[in-house]
């Protein structure tokens, strides 16, 4: 089992016709995903990857019974893309999308929740399950392995990174979730953390967090009153200055809440093994399973 | 994040109706000065430098005057200082109200709960951080609402508001929330709301705007003032570029990866200088500009670590090589580099032919760019000696 996606996920790409759009239609296609339409308003009839465009979501769910979209729309638009394919039932949308203003992301996932629907996102990678396989976003193919460990992170590149070293050290992940970094996301830690409880396939849970907010203090909440299984986590911005921007709206230190410090001491007395650099992540995350296994 | 003065924060409050006291901006003492004389501002009033930074008052950054020439003395005072680091330009005349309570409202965003929320407060005029969480209202406002009548009943007992200065909460509450929304705003902060007689009034106004929605607000492009030239420069290139005091210039891409990067560095005692990150992008020429930026910063040495993504690694390796041509010998400097993920055997074969080799562990690649600028700093003090 898999958490979110699954084999049956079937993939509308919304602004297919983009360039990015486009190059990671072709990419999760080489993953395994399921792509089965996409949708850029006015190329209606045209394919892209070998794959069928459309003017609306609705024609994508009607003729492909696409399940979920992968939003690459341009910031302005994001908006639209969204609540499009939320009204045509489309019940898990991952925006890629950065710079998404957060009043209107604070629109899109209120507007999601009343209607049952999901957003991933903003400003992320999106969501892996290599023993599906399945993808729904951006993350590079190559990380991946199949497996039984989970990863929930706020970051792009890093989470590669982690993933990565992951499967260097012969371990696998069963789904890889990438929230995004925004002030306002639509899957928090928590969220993913709730999905992961309740999935049999996944042993273990790495949480990569970094500064600003206090999403991972959240989390770290919830493990401690609701989660059964191992978590390690990663923080990164140990080292951030003060109120200097770090490229993400979230990654703001304030207010002495949202430091690495506050994160790694919240989450410790959680019972979470927190690894200092990137590359100790790997070896924690297995030697936290030898322990289980012992247990 | 759009960080805007008082004086452009009361503008925006006046737009939606927000009372404040009557007053104008000034740059030099004799236009504040004419401002008195003229009756646009009255007398007695409150002259307030125009600074980002908090604790004016007691930094002697506002007073007040009575009378022409203590205008003429005050401005001139205040605009020849230096606040926190910031040179005063702009000054903001007001005429002096008679204050009967000093209160504190807001409107920011919750992330936790993913809502607006209203912050308020009967401990206004100081720093809301030193409040106490049982004195300070939190109520959260859901979007598709917005701030219903029940939520400004409540905050106008929470501040102990009765008759007429609670009969005025409620309109400013629906200004705020209207300019809270209107401009897109991270935060519309009052402190302190003053009651004055019958009324309430806004004293000062912290009014942030962000980042992503200024594509809506073009007004606001050139209201920032908190950056460094090159970071200036940087912005106009879409390249995320942040200054720090170290030497060593880091490139890499995506936030969390950048910071992880100036982690392993600090760990191995290196000290980060510069740090570019590159997004994601797959244009050789912007990562070319990015390196040619880097190279005005006279890093001592560049540890660049990417993860190719959207960033594919032959497209950073191109940009890269391209740069260091174009680079003059005297401003090169000793380069560390690191590129695994998307097309990563074709990014280091290019570099290779350039003479670049990837270091793929990340803790071996940066102990050798601590090394790299330790060595060469170590040099340039020989020369010097």
């Amino acid at each position: 089992m898999t958490v979110l996606i699954d084999a049956d996920t079937r993939v509308v790409v919304q602004g297919i016709t983009g360039h990015q759009g486009t190059v990671h239609t072709h990419q999760m296609k080489l993953f395994g995903s399921k792509v089965v339409a996409g949708v850029t308003p006015g190329k209606g009839g045209t394919t892209v990857e070998e794959t069928p465009v459309y003017d609306s979501v609705q024609e994508a769910v009607d003729r492909k019974q696409a399940n979920a979209s992968c939003i690459f729309v341009p910031a302005p638009f994001a908006k639209d893309a969204l609540i499009e394919a939320v009204d045509a039932g489309i019940r898990l949308s991952v925006v890629v999308t950065e710079h998404i203003p957060f009043h209107d992301m604070l629109v899109m996932y209120h507007y999601a929740r009343a209607r049952g629907a999901r957003i991933i996102g903003p400003n992320c990678p999106g969501i892996a399950a290599p023993g599906a396989p399945s993808k729904v976003g951006i993350i590079p193919n190559v990380v991946f392995r199949p497996g039984r460990v989970g990863v929930i992170s706020r970051s792009g590149t890093l989470t590669y990174e982690i993933v990565n070293g992951i499967r260097e050290i012969g371990l696998g992940q069963s789904t890889c979730i990438g929230l995004g970094g925004d002030p306002v996301v639509g899957t928090s830690f928590v969220d993913g953390l709730e999905l992961f409880e309740k999935d049999p396939d996944t042993d273990l849970v790495v949480m990569v967090g970094e500064i600003g907010g206090t999403a991972e203090e959240d989390a770290a909440d919830y493990i401690r009153h609701h989660f059964t299984k191992p978590v390690v986590a990663y923080i990164a911005g140990r080292a951030a200055p003060p109120d200097k921007r770090m490229g993400h709206a979230g990654a703001i230190i304030t207010r002495g809440r949202g430091t690495a410090q506050s994160k790694q001491t919240a989450l410790e007395g959680a019972g979470v093994r927190v690894g200092r650099f990137p590359y100790e992540m790997p070896q924690l995350v297995a030697d936290v399973l030898k322990e289980k296994a012992h247990r | 994040m759009v960080k805007l003065a008082e004086w452009r924060g009361k503008e925006i409050f006046r737009k939606y109706g927000i009372a404040l006291p009557q007053g104008h901006v000034a740059r030099s003492a004799e236009e504040a000065t004419s401002l008195v004389s003229e009756g646009k501002v009255p007398l007695p009033c409150v002259i307030k430098a125009q600074v980002l930074a908090g604790g004016r008052g007691k930094g002697g950054a506002v007073r007040f005057a009575s009378n022409d020439e203590e205008v003429r003395a005050a401005a001139a005072a205040i605009l020849g200082l230096e606040f926190k680091g910031e040179k005063v330009k702009e000054i903001l005349l007001e005429g002096k109200v008679a204050i009967d309570r000093e209160l504190y409202v807001s409107l920011t965003l919750d992330r936790t709960l993913r809502l607006p929320i209203l912050l308020a407060s009967a401990k206004g005029g100081v720093e809301i951080e030193s409040v106490p969480d049982e004195q300070i209202l939190r109520q959260p406002i859901h979007p598709f609402a917005g701030l219903a009548q029940y939520e400004k009943r409540r905050a106008a007992a929470f501040l102990g508001l009765t008759g007429g200065p609670a009969k005025s909460l409620g309109p400013l509450l629906d200004s705020l929330w209207a300019a809270f929304n209107g401009e897109d705003a991270e935060l519309v902060e009052i402190n302190p709301l003053a009651v004055v007689g019958d009324r309430v009034i806004a004293l000062d106004a912290k009014v942030i705007i962000e980042d992503d929605a200024t594509f809506r607000h073009p007004e606001y492009a050139e209201v920032r003032d908190d950056r460094t030239p090159l970071e200036e420069i940087a912005r106009e290139k879409e390249i995320a570029f942040v200054q720090l005091d170290g030497n060593i210039g880091v490139i890499a891409n995506g936030a969390g990866l950048t910071m992880a990067t100036l982690d392993v560095l600090m760990q191995f005692g290196g000290r980060p200088g510069v740090f570019l990150d590159l997004g994601g992008t797959d244009d050789p020429a912007k990562v070319a500009e990015a390196f040619l930026l880097m190279a005005k910063a006279k890093p001592t040495a560049v540890f660049l670590n990417i993860f190719g993504g959207v960033t594919r690694c032959d497209t950073v390796a191109k940009g890269l090589v391209n740069a260091m041509e174009k680079l003059p010998a005297q401003d090169r400097f000793p380069l560390v580099a690191r590129i695994r993920g998307n097309n990563e055997s074709e990014g280091v074969e290019i570099l290779r032919a350039a003479g670049i080799t990837s270091i793929p562990d990340l803790k071996a690649s940066a102990e050798a760019a601590v090394r790299a600028a330790a060595t060469r700093a170590v040099a340039a003090q020989g020369r010097t000696a």
